[in-house]
């Protein structure tokens, strides 16, 4: 062993190819492996105390269940180990940088955690009588008017359980508007193409069909094209904005007013609202509805995929067919209520395309989304969208000379990059992804949008540190450096530091195995 | 600004660095009309103190199930969860972790969606579940879809005992697909009307059990009614807890199951977030129409056992207008939350509770039933019933708030105008102590007087 000068050891001599073996238990230090529950648990074992039945005679009507159902159980240590280990197998923005572009990793404060927690809205019936729960009406309400303000919109539907669920909502809106007017003849829909996926399928479940708007070079909407697809068919649009190129679409109010002009509606897509909150409200760009992504702008966790929550604003062309159920005040204005049912808003003037899903929507994600936003306040808000579009530009600049910029100019929250770097080194997008995650990142979104060719779209958000940006960009650099320098074959092999190897995708989709089912022997053992 | 590392310092030098003179010349592209002069018109930041004082007031007025004698159901229930599950949930590396979209490092979300979906098609009686949905409701609607997907037909018959919200969420999802959905009167009796309605056309019967007055239906016979027809059978339940105890769908001939799986792990949160469960045979190319996300077993490059996101070419990512549904999201931490209790609780322990809470449900029906004016409209049932009280079920709610007892849920707000005025439907479950049931009892005793 040599030490340096300070007495520390650095280095430790051995003969072994620190990858070249397989130890005994699969594990690797502190990488533990860990069997699926099932083969580990038994079905006599429980982590959970509870008190001896009974017995006697029951009220099932002869529907007991007779046989096992085969579910194995851990006791609470087994249980703890398990998620424990296996949660160390697992990315996290707690641990590092998270750059999926679109997706928005943000800081998730825990206060927001806490507050959830509070039994008084965490434990509370949807149901229970609404005199015993004004207080969750009232928060409803508070963080509504907060949306209602920031957007310039005279109404939200606050139902919507994520962003595509706020999509479908906006849509339905329209749709039911158009029925309305009695226009049967509008079902065509305008998607540019560099629309989310959902944004199509969102505008089919609605009875419409699409027609796709081409990008111009500057990554925007192409306006000839758009206008030359105006006309009474045409049911409306749908934009992102700012857009899945990380850019503003600096012709929207113009796109706003001709697609009024025609007669449609304009569905604003809001996953990227964080790019512009306090500093543009959608009401002013002449949107008739836009859903928005509360765990993207207002950093209630991703939890693993989910759950969101993805309220939906409407303008008042379409506030009167905003879902059920939503808040209303009592008749003698004394107390809050909530209108479940077409008898609860008769008279009112609202007509209701129907109900999105059963009771009132993520109470869960409203209670951690108000407590970022009274944390940050009006100007703290603003800041957060200032930090996320310097912070995006901060890399785009540091990046733009050796990584090939996808548009020119500056961008919005995320920047948009494409694969002509490393045109003739052997790697593709995919490899340079796989390399990152042995530094220690978690790649940036790839191949999306799908307008660009090798996509690579990296969004820091608002929550990260200059040095810690500085880092990034360094490791970025030397290693389109070493794919420059024809290190191929160290990116073909990567990740080599992650919990697994580059996992068979194809495989898996050509012979889905979706479930544990036990092995011969496993059932021989059980007998 | 505490979640913002930038000093002024460095938004400067990064200014500098990117070559503009001020973060405004960043944001030239939004049109001139569209930028907002001055504040937005909101309060100002508030210190974490304030922000707790202020919500903690807001919680306050708000009565929490754990603080009262408790009784309300209808489609969410109000169980113990081991402290364990709320730990394990918040976990950095699960709490805010995304979408496992680089297996290599998301394993641990992808190993325990993998056991999820094992241990739901496991209590379903199904071959294959999906990696969770918003909610039971929202799941409801998809199977309604899928099942028109599946056999090309456009008719679909609810059952009149289906939760109203799932059966409007339902009719929603459906409306502009030209589905055309029919339901049958809502009865705390029986499943009246379901097999007269089923035909050469008919995609699907929906049939909730418990149903939402509580009572079980065996779905034999209907099955053998609807498959003869070449219609499937899309089982529906709210309350999880009961395949702890009773037969599932698949040994009853369901062809999806679909349901709400908030009662194992996942608070009340007033409505939200739930976690939807949804399974299904493995028939019929059903797993290429399933909606939602799929875990899936592969290897790695040394051959390795693990799990990616699997069969995405039925989604909107990949197939955009033509996907199985525009569904990008799962309930990805509720279903961890499910997965985690269901795993402390086991075969054992689930047999257990569902045990515990439908002892304690009888007793509660044996106590409110022999009141005089009480009639017990539900004879089987797992652990939800309905009473037929004298009076408005409305009016003995509210009465009973003021004896501090929250004593179910008034038919008439499910069914508004639905004849159904004096049903109350009562839910109890292992939570519920002697003393609960006592004060029960007492308490309607005497708002009935």
């Amino acid at each position: 062993m040599s030490m340096n000068t300070q007495g520390r050891p650095t280095r430790i001599e051995h003969d072994i190819d620190p990858g070249g073996y397989e130890t005994l238990s699969g594990s690797r230090g502190l990488d533990q492996a860990e069997p699926l529950l099932f083969e580990r648990g038994s079905l006599d074992v429980s982590g959970v105390d509870l008190p001896t039945p009974k017995g006697g005679p029951n009220r099932l009507g002869g529907m007991k269940r007779e046989g096992p159902i085969g579910l194995p159980g851990l006791a609470e240590p087994e249980a703890m180990r398990h998620y424990v280990r296996l949660s160390r197998k697992n990315y996290a923005i707690d641990l590092g940088l998270y750059p999926l572009g679109s997706c928005t990793m943000k800081h998730n404060p825990r206060l927001n955690e806490k507050m959830a927690r509070l039994p008084g809205f965490a434990d509370i019936h949807p149901l229970q009588p609404e005199k015993t729960v004004q207080g969750a009406y009232k928060l409803i309400e508070e963080l509504a008017h907060w949306l209602m303000v920031l957007t310039n919109t005279p109404a939200v539907a606050m139902s919507p359980k994520a962003g595509a669920h706020g999509e479908l909502c906006g849509m339905m809106a329209i749709r039911a508007a158009l029925d309305a007017r009695g226009e049967t003849g509008r079902r065509r829909v305008l998607v540019p193409e560099s629309a989310h996926g959902t944004n199509p399928a969102t505008a089919v479940q609605c009875g419409f069909f699409t027609d796709e708007i081409p990008a111009d070079k500057t990554g925007r909407v192409d306006m000839e094209a758009f206008k030359a697809k105006l006309g009474d068919d045409v049911a409306g649009i749908m934009l992102t904005n700012p857009n899945t190129c990380g850019l503003f679409e600096r012709d929207i109010k113009e796109i706003a007013d001709l697609i009024h002009e025609a007669g449609g509606y304009f569905y604003c897509d809001g996953a990227n609202f964080n790019a512009i909150v306090g500093r543009v409200r959608p009401g002013d760009l002449g949107i008739d509805a836009m859903h928005i992504n509360l765990h993207k702008t207002f950093s209630t966790p991703h939890g693993g995929g989910g759950p969101g929550s993805g309220p939906t604003v409407f303008s008042e062309a379409l506030a009167p067919f905003a879902p059920l159920p939503f808040v209303v005040k009592t008749a003698d204005g004394a107390e809050l209520k909530m209108a479940e049912n077409l008898s609860d808003v008769d008279g009112s003037g609202a007509r209701p395309f129907g109900r999105l899903t059963a009771f009132h929507g993520q109470m869960g994600m409203f209670t951690r989304a108000l407590t970022y936003m009274m944390s940050h306040g009006s100007d703290g808000l603003k800041q957060a969208s200032e930090d996320a579009v310097l912070n995006a530009n901060y890399i785009l600049a540091r990046l733009k000379d050796v990584m090939t910029p996808a548009f020119e100019g500056t961008c919005m929250h995320e920047a948009l990059f494409d694969d002509r770097f490393l045109k003739d080194t052997g790697v593709t997008t995919l490899d340079f992804a796989k390399a990152m995650i042995d530094e220690g990142y978690h790649p940036m979104t790839m191949y999306f949008p799908l307008v660009v060719h090798g996509a690579m779209l990296i969004e820091p958000t608002e929550t990260e540190s200059k040095s810690g940006l500085d880092r990034f960009c360094d490791v970025l650099l030397g290693l389109a450096e070493a794919a420059s320098a024809g290190e191929a074959d160290r990116f073909k092999a990567a990740p080599i530091h992650a919990p697994m190897r580059r996992l068979d995708e194809t495989r898996a989709a050509r012979q889905p195995v979706l479930r544990w089912t036990p092995t011969a022997d496993d059932l021989q053992a059980a007998e | 600004m505490r979640y913002l590392p930038l000093t002024p310092a460095d938004r400067q030098d990064m200014l500098q660095r990117i070559g503009v003179s001020s973060i405004d010349q960043l944001f030239t592209d939004v049109p001139e009309a569209a930028r907002l002069d001055g504040p937005v018109g909101l309060p100002a930041y508030q210190t974490e103190l304030q922000v707790e004082r202020a919500l903690s007031k807001l919680a306050g007025e708000n009565t929490a199930a754990s603080s009262v004698p408790f009784f309300v159901g209808a489609g969410a229930y109000k169980h113990h969860v081991p402290a364990t599950v709320d730990h394990l949930i918040q976990r950095s590396e699960f709490l805010t972790a995304y979408t496992p979209y680089q297996p290599e490092i998301s394993q641990g979300t992808l190993q325990t969606l993998f056991e999820f979906q094992t241990q739901v098609a496991l209590m379903t009686g199904m071959d294959v579940a999906n990696a969770s949905m918003y909610d039971g409701s929202t799941a409801c609607a998809e199977a309604v879809l899928m099942a028109a997907r599946v056999t090309k037909r456009k008719k679909a018959v609810l059952a009149g005992s289906l939760h109203p919200h799932y059966a409007e969420t339902t009719r929603t999802s459906a409306k502009y697909l030209d589905i055309d959905i029919a339901s049958t009167d809502p009865d705390p009796g029986g499943l009246s009307g379901i097999a007269e309605a089923i035909d050469d056309e008919t995609a699907c019967v929906v049939i909730q059990t418990p149903d939402v007055f509580g009572r079980l239906h065996d779905l034999t016979d209907i099955s053998e009614k609807a498959h003869a027809h070449g219609a499937l059978v899309i089982a529906v339940f709210t309350e999880p807890v009961s395949l702890g105890l009773v037969k599932s769908p698949g040994e009853m001939g369901a062809d999806i199951a679909v349901g709400e799986g908030q009662g194992i792990g996942v608070g009340l949160n007033f409505g939200g977030p739930y976690v939807g469960l949804f399974a299904c045979k493995n028939d019929r190319n059903f797993i290429r129409n399933l909606p939602g996300r799929l875990a899936g077993e592969t290897v790695d490059a040394d051959g390795r056992r693990g799990y990616v996101l699997t069969l995405s070419t039925r989604e909107q990512h990949i197939r955009r207008d033509k996907a199985t549904s525009n569904i990008c999201t799962n309930s990805g931490l509720c279903a961890l939350a499910f997965t985690i209790h269901m795993t402390l609780l086991g075969e054992k322990g689930l047999t257990t509770l569902a045990q515990l809470n439908h002892e304690t449900a009888c007793d509660l029906a044996d106590r409110l039933g022999a009141i005089e004016g009480v009639d017990l409209l539900t004879d089987t049932f797992f652990n939800e019933f309905a009473l037929r009280l004298t009076r408005p079920a409305a009016d003995v709610v509210d009465a009973l708030v003021d004896k501090g007892v929250l004593g179910g849920v008034p038919a008439s707000r499910l069914y508004p105008g639905g004849g159904l005025d004096d049903v109350l439907i009562v839910a109890a479950t292992e939570t519920n102590t002697p003393e609960d049931l006592a004060a029960f009892e007492t308490a309607l005793r005497e708002v009935l007087a």
